[in-house]
């Protein structure tokens, strides 16, 4: 196979992929890495993130990427919102009760769009769109949009939390959560910002995979495994490693049709994570908090 | 008169009224309290005044660390009151203890460690609004090992540095008091003199300390005063001293 192919057909479409992915690995490494638990609702948040968007390209008549904003302002009040009815309601409860709850979310989640916007596939924009040659890479502009978004999205949530006083308040409750309160660190505001910063992401990665695909209310939820695997990669906790987890699930599964059926590319997100969890579980960064 | 000058005097009933008599800081009367149902301290009095160096000393599990959880609001307080600058603060919460000038520098992870030293001191001021360096440059000059590796993550330091790295975050907010909970265990001698020499020089700079330590006789031997502490309430009380002159408390409590 032709080199160009190769990058035209499998590597860029896997890091397209790859860069959605990472914006949901991201909002999952940061839960984990300051509430302490897998939440299983990130893909079904990320699924309303991108249907909100299309509610306001529908009502407004205005462009995707103007509702791209709208959507992650609605995602963020929505996290914070359930962390306030249910997560931090059970905050004194075992870990596993709060996940087992995050999966009851994820399925209401998923109802209230089925409700508000049918079952059927959705897209943002009707018709065609040809990818435009650049040296001979062939990509769409939204494909591009895609992966500096991802970029951009992810430096920004760096700097803020290496440079910033609310920022480093994060890291060092992720690090030493009693020294965090000691120091006059209020655990509230960290946990609703974290919510807030982590309906954000959700928001862009299911719009980026809306603009990129389509919607469909099982979008979110079928991505929760790759995003996962990502997280675990990269080494859960870990900011930096959850973007290379994101970019190499997503360029694997689009990679792995040259070997096996397509109908078995969404299994190489479980095949990482099995891989990972046996060769080294802390992942690639070694991962614990941010 | 110092309280350095104090300290040193030959112990007349005269300068122990003195001491006695100093601005409270702390008082602690009758706390019980523990961490599930059962009282680990059965009624704990303890007073530290305006420019001391109170320690705890006591045998393990005494209930010397539970005492500090108890003034920082770490456990729950069944009974007596804990008045710091005149209010009683037992049961609030610990970002509103810190701001009414109480640090505490726990016996265990008592740094971030995935943070570099700068990062562990700009988290002790968190509460504070506005310009820190002042504080920042106090703190380096306390401690000059910490201002070259400023930007080392405080987790690869050794036992030595992160004591410090711990006892900076605390004085970040300005406390007028301090709670150290045994600063120099596992550290060489050289560390602990260090340590012991910086806690000297701050309370001669008008901090209150309320330090435990495992290495009673050094620590008596320029407290202020000290208490013994045994299986969760009080045993001795007196100035370092007199402490160490006591018979009883140095075949019991300080190894003979
Ligand atoms: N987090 C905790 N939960 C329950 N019991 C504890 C806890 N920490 C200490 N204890 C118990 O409280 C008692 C006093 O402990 P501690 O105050 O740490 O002693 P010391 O600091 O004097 O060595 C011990 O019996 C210990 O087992
Ligand atoms: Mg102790």
């Amino acid at each position: 196979m032709p080199f160009m192919e190769f990058v035209n057909f499998y590597l860029m479409p896997g890091i397209v992929l790859g860069s959605i992915y990472a914006l949901g690995a991201v909002g999952i490494t940061l839960v984990f890495g300051i509430l302490r638990f897998a939440h299983l609702a990130h893909g079904d948040l990320a699924t309303l993130g991108a249907f909100a968007a299309l509610g306001v390209v529908t009502i407004f008549g205005v462009s995707p990427w103007v509702a791209l904003p709208v959507a992650m302002v609605v995602c963020a009040f929505m996290a914070i919102g359930i962390d306030k009815l249910f997560y931090d309601y059970l905050s004194e409860r075992p870990k596993i009760i709060v996940v087992m709850s995050s999966l009851g979310i994820a399925l209401m989640l998923r109802a209230v769009v089925q409700v508000v916007w049918g079952v059927d596939t959705e897209t943002y924009t009707r018709g065609i769109v040809r990818p435009d040659d650049y040296w001979g890479i062939r990509i769409r502009d939204r494909e591009i949009y895609t992966i500096i978004a991802m970029f951009v999205i992810v430096g920004v949530l760096w700097a803020f939390l290496q440079k910033t006083k609310w920022g480093k308040a994060m890291r060092a409750m992720s690090d030493n959560p009693d020294l965090a309160l000691l120091s006059g660190v209020d655990n509230r505001k960290i946990t609703m910002l974290t919510w807030g910063i982590v309906g954000v992401l959700c928001a862009a990665s299911g719009f980026f995979l809306g603009i990129n695909t389509e919607l469909k209310p099982l979008m979110g939820w079928t991505m929760l495994l790759p995003m996962f695997a990502a997280a675990i990669l990269g080494g859960v906790g870990r900011v930096e490693g959850a973007v290379i987890g994101g970019l190499i699930v997503g360029i694997a599964e689009e990679t792995s049709v040259l070997f096996i059926p397509g109908e078995y590319k969404a299994a190489m997100a479980f095949a990482i994570l099995l891989l990972i969890l046996l060769v080294r579980p802390t992942g690639l960064l070694k991962g614990k908090v941010l | 008169m110092t309280s350095q000058a104090i300290a040193e005097q030959p112990m007349s009933k005269n300068s122990v009224q003195q001491k006695y008599s100093g601005k409270p800081i702390l008082t602690m009367t009758g706390v019980r309290g523990g961490y599930g149902d059962a009282d680990i301290l059965q009624g704990v009095d303890m007073q530290v005044t305006e420019q001391e160096i109170v320690v705890i000393v006591g045998p393990n599990g005494a209930g010397k660390s539970t005492a500090m959880k108890a003034i920082f609001g770490l456990l729950k307080v069944r009974g007596g009151s804990i008045v710091v600058n005149g209010t009683d603060i037992a049961g609030w919460k610990p970002n509103r203890i810190v701001q009414h000038g109480v640090c505490y520098v726990p016996q265990v992870n008592n740094i971030f460690r995935e943070m570099t030293i700068h990062e562990n001191l700009e988290m002790g001021a968190f509460l504070r609004k506005g310009d820190i360096s002042e504080s920042l440059e106090r703190v380096y000059t306390l401690f000059p090992d910490l201002k070259e590796r400023r930007n080392a993550l405080a987790g690869n330091l050794s036992g030595g540095q992160r004591q410090m790295v711990a006892m900076g975050r605390a004085l970040m907010l300005n406390p007028s008091l301090l709670l150290l909970d045994e600063p120099t265990a596992g550290l060489s001698p050289k560390y602990m003199e260090q340590i012991f020499e910086i806690t000297r020089n701050l309370r001669d700079a008008g901090l209150s300390i309320l330090l435990v330590e495992q290495h009673a006789k050094q620590a008596l031997a320029f407290a202020d005063k000290g208490y013994v502490l045994a299986a969760g309430s009080n045993r001795h009380e007196g100035t370092g001293q007199e402490l160490l002159a006591d018979r009883e408390v140095a075949e019991m409590f300080l190894g003979g």
